[in-house]
């Protein structure tokens, strides 16, 4: 019982009484189905409030939840759970998209209601598990746990082709996390712990290992993140997924890349890291400019928000192996913001599919005049999408680019120059789409819509619900960041010791 | 013989004294009341395994060192009678349903069972033979129960002929280890080998002889041709109880076998191993692929399982790592039993007296209609692929741990990328069952539902809580007797 009251194994295990209560509920009750899991959904983003409530930036590793799991027969795997500035935010991303998620699925997912709570509170479990575990086996199983409820999100509520997005979603990303697990055993096997903080102490990897583990990781969190050229998987999941599976894979479940990338690549392998970030600037940077040229291409407008993440991850990336102080803390920063916009556009590209059940750019227009509040929701969060001052994008990535722009590790500014390019390239397809289908004469979908007998209607009170905690964010960090910076910043600090060795200074 | 001797075969004797009993019993029982003597067979088993459990720590050796008792074949003889419950358990309505439910099923399988207990306990290979011929004769005639159905008489006519044919290069290998060694007890060639009195390029050749022949036993690549066709025409009880027991029976003969006797010659055998290994991985899971019949399906996915036991196999001379590997073979011969004994209980829930019900397709819908079977299914889908929260994850994380501290890393990374290529058809079942739409009919079987319900508790439960399996298999040794 104490076990399950630390407060980051609550959070962690708290869905799961929602689960249970859920089992227990009649599958034709749908409403108290979902009254349930957004109750618990919101407990726990009310615990994780008071796990913020309790979390000191200053501190190293917190809240940590210890125990012996495996140790017998040669194996030194430990239940070991912790909370530090590079993890907290996410932590809180998590918990905070969940209800919001789950809201926005009130009426969209009218089918086996039941068991589409049960896997989406199944899946913030996964979730959670992976930005606290601080045991490499631990963590694997919750990184592969994930796989398993997103698989079915997409396979059974999912659009047409969703038995194939589902699939190579599925084997996509397995592909990557296998040879992960092969670098985690020669870890465990060859310095006697899978505990990262323990690995981080002991440290000693020759150079030439460190390359091929940090290629291993690499591959599983690529394929998250997605970076070019891994992406493909990304459009189809996106765009078959349901609604709330977009809000959750694009807010969360990318997140997870990235996060991989700066608790285990940066931390374990940081000579290695040093010397693949000039490659992966490059990749970054394809990925930013071939994100933003192909989602002004598309027509259909979830794809263009799904290849638009390409392009902002790009940016997370870039900052994160600037390897300095700005970089990372802007990389961070924007995977937040990223969450934000990105799942709030989500969102919204689904409640007009809801009711127009189409998602072609060119059927619609002038949407603004018929449903006003819809238009200037959309307006605001496709503004903080491409990154204008005042809102939260501009934060982020403008301080990517500083770093970028003075990284030592890319040893040259031309990276920051280039990913600028990326920042005009998104207010192109952003204003591209916002002027389609929102602006000019009405499109002939509002025709179509009245000759089914409907009429267009304009967002009702449950979907502003659902908007609005988005909205605030995006305001707060876009006009004063500097609370959720003052949470990152220190460990932050910490992180870059081992490389300051590395470069120099 | 001792009250030593008696005892460290007692399992075994008690359980063929029960065999004969209810042979016995059978021939005098009333027509039509033959289903009482599963529950017999039941508890003969049940008994059985309370005294191997409570021989549990004993490290013995009988009958002038001819068999052992150790931390190895105790904890494969737990193993091989929890084979034997599942057997009954699942075969009890099936075979009803299919309409061979005659008393000799049981007797047979308890015959079988003795057999696979016995080749843990061998430590000669005279023994070891006999072992073989125990396990494997009941074992043809059950290939062939179902006689009114050509493919059963056909499973069972091809077993038998190849397994023959199989069994002859274990002998051949025997007489060549004689011929080399002068002695087919354990102890004595041991002594030979290390004397240098043995002949070694005869050892060498009885010792590949030896690798053939149980090399078909556990279905390992090149000798597999007879595995999809055996395991699709003989009745999906005994499938079940093949594909489950009868491997494992191998792998436990393969082990004694060669890690006692033949670490010298580990220069010349392992890389084979390994590439065989490899061989197995890839070509079970490419051609299960291509696989719709799910009976067919499964059978080469045991295929593409052995391949994985066997990487555990391949440092097997490695003094420092042979424990380990022995360790990580047997802990995923019980996430394996496991795994694959419920999917062939959910097969036999499907599959109706006409032979229909075994296609894939027969299972679109299935998710939707009978939520806890599909589910269990799904569970042992994913601990067969190797995925979280299951025991197959933890299994292949201990195999592939084995394998690397061997320093045999190429075959790690084939391992975890013939994973990927397995993941394919093992979620195809998954996609099929709960992403199509369908009316699957199963029948209604309360033992089965209680078997593969325990079969996926344990899967589940011990992926959570693997210690006091890791720490049974860690002491599961084989002494050198």
């Amino acid at each position: 019982m104490n076990f399950l009251l630390e407060p980051l194994n609550l959070v962690t295990f708290f869905p799961l009484l929602g689960v249970l209560v859920l089992l227990l509920v009649k599958s034709e009750a749908k409403n108290t189905l979902r009254w349930v899991a957004l109750g618990t959904a919101l407990i726990n983003f009310g615990i994780s409030l008071w796990i913020l409530g309790k979390f000191d930036p200053a501190g190293d590793l917190q809240l940590v939840s210890q125990y012996d799991w495996i140790q017998v027969a040669g194996w030194n795997i430990k239940y070991y759970m912790a909370i530090d500035g590079l993890s907290i935010l996410l932590v809180l991303l998590t918990t905070f998209l969940t209800p919001i998620a789950i809201l926005s699925t009130w009426t969209a997912v009218e089918e086996r209601v039941k068991d589409f709570m049960v896997f989406f509170l199944m899946l913030e479990v996964g979730m959670l598990g992976v930005f606290m575990a601080q045991d490499l086996f631990l963590f694997y199983i919750f990184w592969e746990f994930t796989l398993v409820p997103m698989y079915f999100l997409i396979g059974i509520w999912g659009g047409p082709n969703r038995l194939y997005a589902a699939v190579k979603f599925f084997l996509y990303t397995m592909a990557g996390s296998i040879l992960m697990l092969l670098a985690i055993l020669w870890l465990g096997v060859n310095q006697g712990t899978f505990s990262v903080p323990d690995l981080v102490a002991k440290g000693g990897i020759p150079a030439d290992i460190q390359m091929w583990l940090f290629v291993a990781f690499t591959a599983a969190f690529a394929i998250k993140v997605p970076m070019w050229p891994l992406h493909s998987w990304l459009p189809d999941a996106h765009v078959e997924a349901p609604t709330a599976g977009s809000v959750i894979l694009a807010g969360v479940l990318l997140k997870m890349g990235t996060y991989g990338f700066l608790r285990f690549n940066l931390q374990l392998f940081p000579e290695a890291a040093y010397a693949a970030a000039p490659t992966i600037a490059v990749l970054a940077v394809i990925g930013i400019l071939y994100g933003a040229a192909v989602s002004y291409s598309q027509k259909d407008v979830k794809k263009l928000v799904a290849y638009s993440s390409v392009s902002h991850l790009g940016f997370v990336m870039l900052g994160m192996f600037a390897l300095n102080a700005q970089g990372i803390e802007g990389a961070i920063l924007q995977m937040i913001n990223h969450g934000l916009s990105t799942g709030a556009l989500f969102l919204m590209v689904g409640m007009i599919y809801e009711q127009t059940h189409t998602r072609e750019i060119a059927v619609y227009g002038g949407l603004w005049k018929i449903t006003p509040v819809y238009g200037s929701l959309m307006l605001i969060v496709a503004l903080s999408s491409m990154g204008l001052p005042g809102l939260n994008g501009f934060v982020g990535e403008f301080t990517i680019l500083l770093g970028a722009f003075g990284s030592k590790a890319f040893g040259s500014p031309i990276y920051a120059i280039l990913s600028a390019i990326g920042v005009i390239l998104a207010a192109i397809y952003i204003l591209y789409m916002f002027q389609k289908m929102f602006l000019g004469p009405a499109g002939k979908i509002v025709e179509e819509v009245k000759h089914h007998g409907h009429e267009l209607r304009d967002l009702n009170a449950r979907e502003i619900i659902t908007l609005l905690p988005l909205l605030v964010f995006i305001f707060w960090i876009g006009l004063y960041p500097a609370p959720f910076f003052n949470l990152i910043a220190p460990a932050v600090e910490k992180l870059l010791i081992p490389f300051q060795a590395v470069i120099g200074g | 013989m001792t009250q030593i001797d008696l005892y460290s075969i007692l399992p075994i004797s008690v359980l063929v004294a029960f065999a004969c009993l209810l042979l016995l019993l059978e021939v005098f029982y009333p027509k039509g009341k033959q289903k009482e003597i599963g529950f017999f067979a039941a508890f003969g088993f049940a008994l059985t395994m309370g005294l191997a459990i409570s021989q549990l720590g004993n490290t013995i050796s009988g009958f002038g060192g001819m068999v052992a008792l150790d931390g190895f074949s105790n904890f494969l003889n737990v193993l091989f009678l929890l084979t034997g419950i599942l057997s009954v358990a699942f075969a009890y309505g099936y075979n009803k349903r299919m309409g061979i439910d005659r008393g000799e099923y049981y007797v047979l399988i308890m015959f079988s069972v003795a057999g696979m207990m016995l080749m843990g306990q061998a430590t000669d290979l005279i023994i070891t033979f006999l072992a073989l011929e125990l396990l494997s004769i009941p074992l043809y005639i059950l290939a062939a129960f179902s006689i009114q159905k050509e493919e059963s008489e056909e499973a069972g006519i091809k077993y038998f002929l190849l397994g023959s044919y199989a069994t002859g290069f274990i002998v051949f290998g025997i007489a060549l280890i004689f011929g080399a060694t002068t002695s087919t007890a354990f102890a004595a060639i041991i002594a030979s080998i290390a004397q240098g009195t043995a002949n070694l390029t005869l050892l060498t050749i009885g010792a590949a002889l030896l690798l053939i022949g149980f090399g078909f036993k556990v279905a390992m690549v090149p000798f597999h041709m007879w595995t999809p066709d055996v395991y699709q025409g003989s009745p999906t009880s005994v499938t079940a109880f093949m594909a489950a027991g009868a491997k494992a029976a191998g792998f436990a003969a393969l082990l004694r076998v060669f890690s006692s006797l033949f670490p010298s010659l580990a220069a010349d055998l392992a890389p084979v191993i390994a590439v065989l290994a490899a061989l197995t991985m890839i070509i079970g899971n490419i051609t299960a692929v291509a696989q719709t019949d799910m009976k067919r399906m499964l059978g080469y996915s045991s295929i593409a399982q052995a391949g994985y036991i066997l990487m555990a196999f391949v440092p097997f001379a490695d003094e420092a790592v042979r424990a380990t590997a022995i360790s990580a073979g047997l802990f995923y011969l019980v996430a394996y039993t496991l795994a694959s004994f419920g999917s062939w209980g959910v097969l036999m829930m499907l599959e109706r007296e006409e032979g229909k019900g075994l296609s894939l397709a027969d299972y679109a819908g299935l998710g939707k209609k009978y939520p806890l079977l599909a589910f269990a299914m799904a569970v042992f889908m994913l601990s067969l692929t190797g995925l979280p929260p299951t025991l197959g994850l933890v299994g292949k994380f201990y195999l592939f741990r084995a394998v690397m501290e061997g320093n045999v890393l190429w075959l790690a990374i084939v391992g975890v990328l013939t994973s990927l290529v397995s993941a394919f058809y093992y979620l195809r079942v998954i996609v099929t069952m709960y992403f199509k739409e369908g009316a699957p009919v199963i029948i209604q079987d309360r033992l089965a539902y209680w078997a593969i319900g325990s079969c996926v508790v344990a899967t589940v439960a011990l992926s959570l809580v693997p210690a006091p399996l890791f720490a049974w298999v860690s002491n599961a040794l084989i002494s050198p007797f």
